[in-house]
C-alpha cells in the first residue's frame, strides 16, 4: 500500500487534479451564470467542442496561441448567442435548444476537421506556456488557462453576488415577472448571462486544444460539458461550489489515470468509468438538497 | 379550409418539410465554406441513398434501427422524459443480443431469434430503467444520467470485447465472435443485406401506437407527460410510470441494438454506433412523437446516413455534415415561433406543437 502511495505522488496528484478541473470549473461557472438568470444551458458541451476547434484552427492559421484563445472565447460567445436566441427569443424548450447546439457542434467540427485538419495533415500547434509556481513544493508547472480559471472564480463570485448586474441576474432567475415589474429588462439580462457563459465555456474549450495536447481530435470534450453541469448542481449554483465539485470529478479522472500507470490490477476501462459513475451518484444523491433558481428553465414571455 | 385543419396541416406537413429544406440549405452553406461543391455533394448523397446499385435496400437497412430508436425517444417524450441516452441502451441491447446469440448453439431460429431479441430488450430496459428510477426517487435529471450512462456503456463494451471476457480469441481486432447462424435474422432480398428486422420495425409502430393510445399504461404515460400534478391527483403513481416509461423506451433502443447484431453485423465490433443517440432524437422530433410519423422520419434519416457514406467517399465532404442537417431540422421543428417569424406567417399554430410537454425543465431536482 505504501508502495502504491509513493507511486501516486500526492503533490503531483493535486496539481493533476487542478489541471483536469480546468474545463469543468470554467464551463461549470458558465452554467452558474446562465442558470442563475433562468436559462438552462446543456449546450456547454457543444460550446466547448466548437471553441476547442475554433481556437485550434485560429492558432494554426495565425501561429499565435493567444489569438487562438481569443477566437475560442468569441466562438463560444457566438454559439451561446444562438442558444440565447432560440431559448429566450423563440421560446424553444431550453433542453431541446441545447441539444440542437450539441448536435450542431458535432456536425460543424466534424465537417471542418475533415477538410482543414485531417486532409491537410496539420499535426499540432504546440501548447500554451505553463507558469512555474515556485512558491509550491516541487515548483510545478501549471498552464495559463488553469491559472486564468482560478483567477476567474472570485471574479464570477463577485459579479454574481456583489454587483447590480449580479442582483438583476438572480432576480431574473428567481422571479422574472417581478424583475420585469421592477423595470429590469429580463431578455437583456438573460442574453448577457448566456453569452458570458459561452465566453467561460469557450475558454474551457481552448484548454483541450491549446493547453492540454496542442491538437484537435473529433469529439475530444468527451462529455466534460455535462460533467460540468453536474458540478454546477453539486456546487449549488455557486462559482466556488462548482469549483470544489469540479475538483471531485477531476480527482476521479486524475486518480483513474494514475492508477493505470501505477499498474493496479483493474482494467483501465473500469477506472475510466469512475468520473461518469461519480457524476450519476452525485446528481442523484446531492441534488435532493440543492435547489435550482426558481425560474430556471422556464421561458419568459414579455408582457409589453 | 377550416382554421383547425389549416393549423394541423401547418404543424404536420409544412413545418417538417420546411425544416428539412432549411437543413439542407444551411448544410449547403457549410459545404461551400469548406470549399466543396454543394450540388456535387448532395447529388452524391442522393445517389448513395437511392439510385446507386443496391443503394435502396441499403437505405432500408439503415432505416431499421431508426424506427426502433425513434419510437424509443418518442415514447419518452410523451411522458415528458428526454431520453438522450438511446446510444448507451443501443449498446447494451447489442451486448445482450450477442450474449444470447452466442449461447445455445444449434437452437432453431424460430426460438433463438426471439430469445436473442428479447434479451437485447432486457439489456436496454435495465440501462434506461436506472435513470428512470434515479429521477423518480431522487429527482436526478435524466438528461445528465442517461448521457453519463452512454460513456459507461462505451467503456463497458471496450472492456468486454477488447481482450476481455466477450472478445473473439481468434481475432486480433477488438470484437466478439460471430453469433450462432441460427440466431441470424433471415435476409429478405437475396444479394442485399435487407433483413427481417425491417418487418419487425414496421410491426413495432402500431404496437407502440396501441400501447400509447389504447392501453391504461399509455394513458398514464400521456397523463404524466401532460401534468404530473394532475396524474398524482388522479391516483396515478408518477414514480412508477416514469420508471416504466424509461424502461420501455430503453427496451426499444435495446431492440434496435440486438436487431443490428442479429440482422447486419452478426458480431459486435469496437465502434458499433454511427451516433444513433442524437440521430434518434431528430427522428422523434421530426415525427413530433407520433408513432406513425416515425416511419417516414426514420426513412429520411436512414437515407441520409446511407447516402452520407457515399458522399464522403465521392466528394471528400464529411458525413458529419448530416449532423448539421439534423440540428437545423430539430431547431425548426422545436421553434414554430421562429418559423412564423422567418416566413412572416400571422396565424398562431399552437396546438400539438409542444414537444416534450414538460412542466419544468431545470436540470435538477423537480420533486
Amino acid at each position: 500500500m505504501s508502495d502504491l502511495l509513493s507511486h501516486l505522488d500526492i503533490a503531483g496528484f493535486i496539481i493533476a487534479t487542478l489541471v483536469a478541473a480546468t474545463p469543468l470549473v470554467l464551463a461549470g461557472m458558465g452554467g452558474v451564470m446562465s442558470e442563475r438568470s433562468g436559462v438552462v444551458n446543456i449546450a456547454l458541451e457543444g460550446i466547448m467542442l466548437t471553441s476547442a476547434f475554433a481556437g485550434y484552427a485560429a492558432a494554426v492559421a495565425t501561429h499565435n496561441l493567444y489569438l487562438g484563445v481569443v477566437v475560442a472565447i468569441i466562438a463560444g460567445m457566438l454559439i451561446a448567442a444562438l442558444h440565447a436566441v432560440l431559448s429566450i427569443q423563440f421560446l424553444v424548450d431550453q433542453i431541446v435548444s441545447g441539444t440542437v447546439i450539441n448536435i450542431l457542434a458535432i456536425g460543424i467540427t466534424g465537417s471542418f476537421y475533415r477538410t482543414y485538419i485531417q486532409n491537410a495533415e496539420l499535426s499540432g500547434t504546440g501548447v500554451l506556456p505553463a507558469l512555474r509556481l515556485t512558491f509550491l513544493p516541487n515548483a510545478p508547472f501549471v498552464g495559463v488557462i488553469t491559472i486564468a480559471a482560478l483567477v476567474l472564480i472570485p471574479v464570477v463570485h463577485f459579479v454574481l453576488f456583489r454587483t447590480v448586474f449580479g442582483l438583476r441576474t438572480r432576480a431574473c432567475g428567481e422571479h422574472p415577472l417581478a424583475a420585469e415589474t421592477a423595470g429590469i429588462n429580463v431578455y437583456f439580462v438573460r442574453y448577457m448571462n448566456v453569452i458570458l457563459s459561452g465566453a467561460l465555456a469557450g475558454l474551457g474549450g481552448a484548454y483541450f486544444t491549446l493547453q492540454q495536447i496542442g491538437n484537435f481530435l473529433p469529439n475530444m470534450t468527451g462529455g466534460r460539458g455535462f460533467i460540468a453541469l453536474a458540478a454546477m448542481i453539486f456546487g449549488k449554483w455557486t462559482p466556488i461550489g462548482a469549483f470544489l465539485a469540479s475538483l471531485l470529478f477531476a480527482g476521479a479522472d486524475a486518480l483513474s489515470g494514475r492508477l493505470q500507470i501505477s499498474g493496479v490490477n483493474l482494467p483501465y476501462q473500469i477506472l475510466g468509468m469512475l468520473p461518469y459513475v461519480l457524476t450519476i451518484v452525485v446528481v442523484a444523491g446531492a441534488v435532493g438538497r440543492a435547489v435550482a433558481p426558481a425560474a430556471d428553465g422556464k421561458p419568459f414571455k414579455k408582457r409589453n | 379550409m377550416s382554421r383547425a385543419l389549416r393549423q394541423r396541416l401547418f404543424a404536420a406537413v409544412f413545418i417538417p418539410v420546411i425544416s428539412v429544406a432549411c437543413g439542407f440549405v444551411v448544410a449547403g452553406v457549410a459545404v461551400v465554406i469548406t470549399g466543396s461543391d454543394p450540388l456535387a455533394a448532395f447529388t452524391a448523397l442522393f445517389q448513395g441513398a437511392f439510385t446507386n446499385p443496391r443503394a435502396f435496400p441499403e437505405t432500408l437497412v439503415a432505416m431499421t434501427p431508426y424506427v426502433f430508436l425513434g419510437l424509443a425517444v418518442a415514447l419518452g417524450f410523451r411522458a415528458g422524459l428526454f431520453n438522450i441516452g438511446a446510444e448507451g441502451q443501443f449498446y447494451l441491447g447489442a451486448i445482450f443480443g450477442v450474449l444470447a446469440g452466442n449461447s445455445l448453439p444449434g437452437t432453431p431460429g424460430i426460438i433463438h431469434i426471439p430469445l436473442a431479441l428479447a434479451f437485447g430488450m432486457l439489456g436496454g430496459f435495465i440501462w434506461a430503467a436506472v435513470p428512470g428510477l434515479l429521477k423518480a426517487r431522487f429527482g436526478a435529471h435524466e438528461v445528465i444520467t442517461t448521457i453519463m450512462l452512454n460513456y459507461v456503456a462505451f467503456q463497458l463494451t471496450d472492456f468486454l470485447i477488447n481482450k476481455g471476457p466477450m472478445s473473439d480469441p481468434h481475432s486480433t481486432a477488438p470484437r466478439t465472435p460471430f453469433i450462432d447462424p441460427g440466431a441470424q435474422l433471415p435476409i429478405l432480398l437475396s444479394g442485399s443485406r435487407l433483413h427481417l428486422g425491417l418487418i419487425l420495425a414496421v410491426i413495432a409502430v402500431p404496437i407502440v401506437w396501441f400501447l400509447l393510445e389504447r392501453t391504461t399504461i399509455g394513458f398514464r404515460i400521456r397523463t404524466v407527460g401532460f401534468s404530473q400534478g394532475a396524474a398524482r391527483a388522479a391516483g396515478i403513481s408518477v414514480a412508477w410510470t416514469l420508471v416504466l416509461t424509461m424502461g420501455i423506451s430503453g427496451a426499444l433502443a435495446g431492440l434496435a441494438g440486438a436487431d443490428e447484431i442479429l440482422g447486419v453485423s452478426h458480431y459486435m465490433p469496437a465502434s458499433f454506433s454511427v451516433g444513433y443517440g442524437f440521430d434518434s432524437i431528430a427522428v422523434a422530433l421530426l415525427a413530433r412523437s407520433n408513432p406513425w410519423a416515425i416511419l417516414p422520419s426514420a426513412f429520411l434519416f436512414g437515407a441520409m446516413r446511407n447516402g452520407a457514406a457515399f458522399m464522403q467517399l465521392q466528394t471528400q465532404v464529411s458525413s458529419d455534415l448530416i449532423s448539421i442537417v439534423q440540428a437545423i431540422v430539430i431547431m425548426f421543428v422545436a421553434a414554430p415561433v421562429m418559423v412564423r417569424w422567418i416566413f412572416r406567417l400571422r396565424e398562431v399554430p399552437v396546438g400539438g406543437l409542444q414537444i416534450t410537454q414538460r412542466e419544468t425543465t431545470g436540470v435538477s431536482s423537480e420533486t
